[in-house]
């Protein structure tokens, strides 16, 4: 390795080589893959404890685990699904694609980025480490209410909160160096109304993030304290309140559901109009409605706790502020559609995830909206319905966004095609195994199965055998992604700078694979028409 | 290009000092949500601080109520602690006492502090204790037993649809005082 990308590296051993590329890289592109890949192992790690969930679940009875090991395992499967997969992969996203987007030349605060991903590895070892400890992992659910996990958490808790810690350094600095890096490095002519959407959604999510991730940090460190240096915030003994961890944490925790779509937002509007071959409709109203979902997102929290006792004024407000929010997303979800309409559309594989994710969020959406009702949510609370729900704007929002994402930039960070035949084959069974393992849910939810809870009444086996044998399929067709995305690597068909025929955008104008620095000088925007069609 | 570096430096600062001020709004929620608490009454949470003798002159109402009363002991402690009278019906605006008792069955002293709350959480505002030992630390050896006085009336201001009040106390031990309350407050299963 004496030259990487047009760098000639004094002769060093290949081993120090490798170690310094990427321990001390400071490109975006290569961190944003260190992000993507670090987002990928994981998903597997967490996709691997829900495929325990699912063999456990598949039966009533306790077959393969106890309830302690089975709480760990929800425990961790959500953490690290939420912390480790959709966050990081929307960072990588961000860092390869925001610089390239807005015609920078990486982002602003390189040596900040360096530092955002590596805090990230040891984060997630403390977390995961605690598995093999005595007394086991956290086992109170990704929600870590008080007092199961303060006075009842085992001692692997600490772990847990420094995990946290590091998780909210990590995502603080990267959400302050995107901001940063939109505000000051837009080429000339990109005002805030032209960037491209990814953009503006990763704005708004960075936003999100600098505000509601230090409420976490503030969280975890009063657990700290009151496991440890005698402090009762949550404890009603010392004159606390458990409750008061309930507000803090879904004052954190609604903008972060957000943090985990909005970003999936802006890519769905990316792939529709390039595979509709239209201009966006509504550019306008897309962000408008993106900053109404993420400001109303701070008066909503009360909706996931409507069941602690609330007077009835705040069930009202918390019930109709909720329901508000279904009005800009419903303006994101019209134009959507509206851009396809007489589109001249092509389904390869990114338009079929993006169109996979309208259609299955809005499901999930439509759940959300049942769950907000308040005395609908006093009988669909804690049951197995609140867990459809959410897994609909998570596995087939988030998580699809995130793959359609891969598949449509893939070709440029590569410079191969990656098999539409098999990429096609991913979908449909993704698609299909995603409702096979979520849509049964609903109905045990609504029938009373509760969640987190591992053994249930015979009355729910089927639908559960049924979401078993889906989840199982659901994991298979993981392992056929992760095989595409190698096999594009590796080789296949060469991409043209374009790649895409209605693709619009600067980082389309740059070569596949893009070259390790792009943009030192700032292109034309808008890019003309040849600036597509070089090579 | 120093321009430019100028406006990052200044924004990397705002948005730090954000990041921080939003840790601070973290802490203050904890007196926010006390203060909310205390103004609404929406816990059931009941003030702290005693009431006086109300005015000699206040007219009793012909109007009764029935007040309950419950006890819990947290998990752990081991004190036996329930009221004397589980119901009564009282007048509004007369002054009554009742009285809980506590026995430390345990074989060493060991320091309870109750936390009062009321049902409905929204009355919680007219019943005025003139006496009790809310949210202060009891002490009992071992062995010892206890009357607790409550010394309350009702505001006339209750409104007309309440017919019925609970008055419940739940038992801490207070953690650290003893050396057995330690260790129910950190090794649970």
């Amino acid at each position: 390795m004496a030259e990487i990308a047009g760098h000639t590296i004094p002769n060093r051993s290949p081993l120090l080589a490798f170690l310094e590329r990427w321990f001390l890289t400071t490109n975006h592109k290569e961190i944003g893959s260190l992000y993507l890949w670090l987002s990928f192992v994981l998903f597997f790690i967490a996709g691997a404890m829900a495929m325990v969930i699912r063999l456990e679940l598949g039966q009533p009875g306790m077959q393969f685990t106890d309830p302690l090991f089975y709480n760990q395992m929800v425990t961790m499967h959500g953490l690290i699904m939420v912390f480790g997969v959709v966050m990081p992969g929307f960072v990588g996203l961000a860092n390869w694609q925001i610089p390239i987007m807005i015609g920078a030349p990486d982002m602003a605060l390189p040596r900040l980025n360096n530092f955002s991903f590596w805090i990230l590895p040891f984060a997630f070892t403390l977390l995961i480490s605690s598995l093999f400890m005595e007394g086991g992992a956290p086992n109170f659910g990704w929600t870590f209410y008080a007092p199961l996990s303060t006075t009842y958490g085992p001692p692997s808790t600490d772990f847990f909160i420094l995990g946290v810690h590091l998780m909210g350094v990590s995502s603080v600095l990267g959400a302050i160096n995107i901001i940063v890096t939109i505000f000051n490095l837009r080429v000339e002519g990109m005002t805030l109304m032209k960037m491209p959407l990814f953009v503006w959604t990763w704005l708004i999510t960075a936003f999100l993030l600098v505000m509601v991730m230090p409420v976490l940090a503030g969280a975890v460190t009063m657990m700290l304290t009151d496991r440890h240096f005698g402090t009762s915030f949550f404890s009603a003994a010392g004159g606390g309140d458990p409750l008061l961890f309930q507000h803090v944490f879904w004052f954190f925790g609604h903008p972060e559901v957000y943090i985990l779509i909005l970003p999936g937002f802006g890519i769905a509007s990316q792939i529709i109009p390039t595979f509709a071959r239209k201009k966006l409709f509504g550019y306008h109203s897309m962000v408008y409605a993106t900053a109404s979902i993420a400001i109303l997102s701070f008066v909503v929290w009360g909706h996931h706790m409507f069941s602690v006792g609330m007077p009835l004024a705040a069930e009202l407000f918390f019930m109709y502020a909720t329901m508000l929010i279904a009005v800009p997303t419903g303006v994101k979800v019209f134009n959507w559609v509206a851009t396809m309409w007489r589109g001249s559309m092509t389904f390869e594989t990114p338009m079929l995830f993006a169109l996979g994710f309208v259609i299955l969020f809005t499901i999930g959406g439509f759940s959300g909206l049942m769950l907000a009702l308040v005395p609908a949510d006093f009988q669909y609370h804690d049951t197995f319905f609140v867990v459809a729900h959410f897994h609909y704007v998570l596995y087939p929002g988030a998580i699809f966004g995130i793959m359609s994402a891969v598949y449509y930039w893939l070709p440029k960070w590569c410079g191969n095609m990656y098999d539409e035949r098999l990429g096609k084959i991913h979908f449909w069974t993704a698609v299909i195994a995603v409702n096979m393992t979520f849509f049964p849910m609903h109905f045990v939810g609504l029938a009373g199965m509760p969640r987190r809870i591992v053994d249930y009444s015979i009355a729910f086996a089927d639908f559960n055998m049924v979401s078993s044998i889906g989840a199982a399929l659901l994991g298979v067709t993981q392992v056929l992604f992760l095989y595409i995305v190698i096999k594009a690597i590796r080789g296949g068909e060469k991409a043209t700078s374009q790649v895409w025929e209605g693709a619009e955008g600067l980082e389309w104008t740059i070569p596949s694979p893009a070259p390790l620095h792009t943009f030192e000088t700032p292109p034309q925007f808008p890019a003309p028409e040849e600036a597509y069609k070089h090579e | 290009m120093s321009e430019n570096r100028n406006k990052q430096a200044k924004h990397l600062i705002l948005l730090s000092s954000l990041a921080f001020g939003m840790l601070g709004f973290s802490f203050a929620l904890v007196p926010l949500y006390e203060i909310f608490c205390e103004v609404t009454g929406i816990t059931g949470k009941t003030s702290s601080i005693v009431a006086v003798e109300p005015a000699a002159v206040m007219q009793e109402s012909e109007r009764e109520v029935t007040i309950q009363f419950l006890a819990q002991v947290a998990r752990g402690m081991p004190w036996e602690f329930r009221p004397t009278e589980h119901q009564l019906r009282v007048r509004v605006g007369e002054v009554n006492l009742t009285s809980y008792y506590a026995r430390n069955h345990s074989a060493q002293g060991v320091t309870g502090q109750a936390v009062p709350s009321v049902s409905p959480v929204n009355v919680s505002r007219y019943l005025h204790k003139i006496e009790c030992f809310c949210f202060t630390e009891q002490y009992l050896g071992a062995g010892e037993d206890q009357q607790m006085a409550v010394r309350f009336y009702i505001d006339e201001e209750l409104p007309e649809e309440i017919n019925t009040l609970t008055l419940s106390y739940s038992l801490f031990n207070v953690p650290g005082l003893e050396s057995s309350s330690l260790a129910f407050a950190s090794h649970q299963p």
